[in-house]
């Protein structure tokens, strides 16, 4: 490959997913995130309730992610071939799990659930 | 959190969703020309290019010529022709790609005249040019094999996957009979030059694998049949390629030319280098032998003394610059070069010719050199591919050196096929990559 810059990688990932959706996903990414840095400085503090919930969703999203990956691109768990697709495996998973426990976390200080709403710890 | 907070975080993300790509690398100051700039060809080296001198040059009047409206993703067809990919998959609108304040000539070139700088079109408009880039492509002479013709695609057995969409999924139709039925499968290749030559290896691994997973390996006899003497032209992965063949069981038949096909028996004849030999086909993929296409020959454009049955344009293996017409170049499979009739040549060659033709119009001369790259993602199975990178000395040229192993089979290679690269094609053919 010839070239890689940042602006090559943004212009394949916009090829990937279409120049739309592509952007769509980043806002979303970024909305959720800045939801969650919200809610941390509304609250002072992390919730250690609300983190287990969190911590608990991580590996249904490593393994949606990981399910997600190998729908999308004809592949099976067989497929890992070396060292560097175990690699890619794991961050996709670790993505995922990363990815779901913010969601979780931030869509239950915004929404609240009858458990952690009111708490105070 | 209250909804006013809510709409302006929304609204903050749309901002972010809203601001432009800036264009890769850093900006260059455009160059000031009138010069005529014609390219002939709108494939992957002719868009790119295209769309390159339409940011580098101001006042530049850029042609194109070319009489096709479709645009072909020449690496997917490999996946059309083993149902992995839709036939939709490899076409898109060549308008979209296009810069738009350039000419556009819907038409074929009949000859150029390089000593009067004009080239004729087949409806007998006269363009007279400053600079010409070649990027045609290549012609498939189907009619050298006797008894083919591409109506037979797609049945009795028959595969040929190069024509495009319709010849590929065609292809699919005979080739996934033949993963379910069984019998002797016979995938050739061509003695000529020709793009892409580790397709008809990835045709072998495709169907051998998807008829492995159907539970027919037992049925399969698998053979490779080639003119050359090795079964790819950098050695370390003809070797390795021999490997894998003798793990998957597919036999080869070197130094065999396929000549004809009699499609009723089901029987391939082979030039062999003391006579004929005749083998029976459950499943026959033809690829035909390339060459130049005629215009190229008849304007005097071709190498006298090499490839002469084929006619690929004289050019200089770092330049692609003619070496008796200073003021053309050749791009992608027609140039006459030991290597590169890929799309992932023509990504490295387009910035070399980019470089010298602005470096000419500024009456200097380029630096750029194209030392012969070529990229081959060869799928050896669904799942699980080699990214094989080499250059005009054979040698491996990995681009992700320590991570990614170019002789192994790996996921990740296959992800570059499958996701990665037609991506990064459409971003060089935007002239962003």
């Amino acid at each position: 490959m010839k070239d890689m810059t940042f602006g090559t990688l943004l212009a394949v990932f916009e090829e990937i997913f279409g120049r739309g959706l592509f952007w769509v996903m980043v806002a979303v990414a970024g909305i959720v995130t800045l939801g969650y840095l919200f809610v941390l400085i509304r609250d002072r503090s992390v919730s250690w309730k609300k983190f287990l919930l969190a911590q608990l969703s991580m590996p249904v999203g490593a393994v949606a992610a990981v399910w997600f990956v190998m729908a999308m691109t004809h592949s099976h768990l067989s497929d890992m071939g070396g060292p560097v697709d175990i690699i890619v495996l794991m961050g996709v998973a670790a993505a995922g799990a990363v990815g779901m426990a913010i969601l979780v976390y931030t869509a239950e200080a915004l929404i609240g659930s009858g458990r952690t709403k009111g708490e105070h710890d | 959190m209250k909804r006013r907070e809510f709409l302006s975080l929304a609204a903050l993300g749309g901002a972010a969703a809203s601001v432009p790509l800036t264009a890769a690398g850093p900006a260059r100051a455009q160059v000031a020309t009138s010069a005529h700039i014609v390219i002939v060809g709108a494939g992957a080296a002719g868009t790119a290019l295209a769309n390159r001198l339409t940011r580098r040059l101001k006042g530049a009047r850029i042609t194109i010529i070319d009489p096709r409206t479709t645009h072909l993703y020449q690496p997917g067809l490999t996946l059309v022709a083993t149902g992995l990919k839709p036939a939709s998959y490899v076409t898109s609108d060549e308008s979209h790609w296009l810069p738009r304040d350039i000419e556009w000539v819907a038409e074929k070139v009949a000859s150029v005249n390089a000593d009067a700088k004009t080239l004729e079109t087949e409806n007998g408009q006269t363009v007279t040019y400053d600079w010409l880039v070649l990027a045609p492509g290549l012609v498939l002479d189907y009619a050298a094999i006797d008894g083919f013709s591409t109506d037979m695609i797609g049945e009795n057995g028959i595969g040929a996957l190069y024509g495009g969409p319709d010849h590929a999924a065609r292809t699919w139709k005979a080739a996934q009979k033949f993963t379910e039925d069984g019998g002797t499968g016979i995938f050739t290749r061509p003695a000529t030059e020709m793009k892409c030559a580790g397709a008809p290896l990835k045709h072998t691994f495709l169907i051998d694998d998807i008829a492995r997973r159907a539970g027919n390996a037992g049925k399969m006899n698998m053979v490779y049949a080639a003119p050359q003497a090795s079964l790819f032209g950098v050695p370390i992965v003809a070797e390795k390629v021999r490997m894998l063949f003798e793990d998957r069981g597919v036999d080869t038949m070197m130094k065999r030319t396929l000549t004809a096909v009699d499609a009723g028996k089901k029987r391939a004849t082979f030039a062999t280098e003391t006579g004929t030999e005749d083998v029976d086909y459950d499943y026959l993929h033809v690829i035909p032998p390339q060459r130049a296409p005629d215009f190229i020959r008849a304007s005097g454009l071709s190498w006298a003394d090499k490839w002469t049955d084929q006619g690929w344009v004289e050019a200089d293996m770092q330049t692609l610059r003619h070496l008796r017409h200073p003021e053309i170049f050749a791009l992608g499979d027609v140039a006459g070069v030991p290597k590169g009739k890929t799309a992932a040549s023509v990504k490295w060659q387009v910035p070399v010719v980019e470089d010298h033709i602005i470096a000419g119009i500024q009456g200097k001369e380029g630096t750029a050199s194209y030392d012969g790259y070529t990229s081959c993602p060869m799928i050896t199975r669904i799942g699980r591919a080699m990214l094989v990178e080499f250059d005009y000395h054979n040698n491996l040229v990995p681009s992700f050196p320590g991570i990614i192993a170019p002789l192994e089979e790996l996921w990740i290679s296959w992800l570059m096929k499958e996701v990665a690269l037609k991506a990064t094609y459409n971003a060089m053919l935007r002239g962003d990559a």
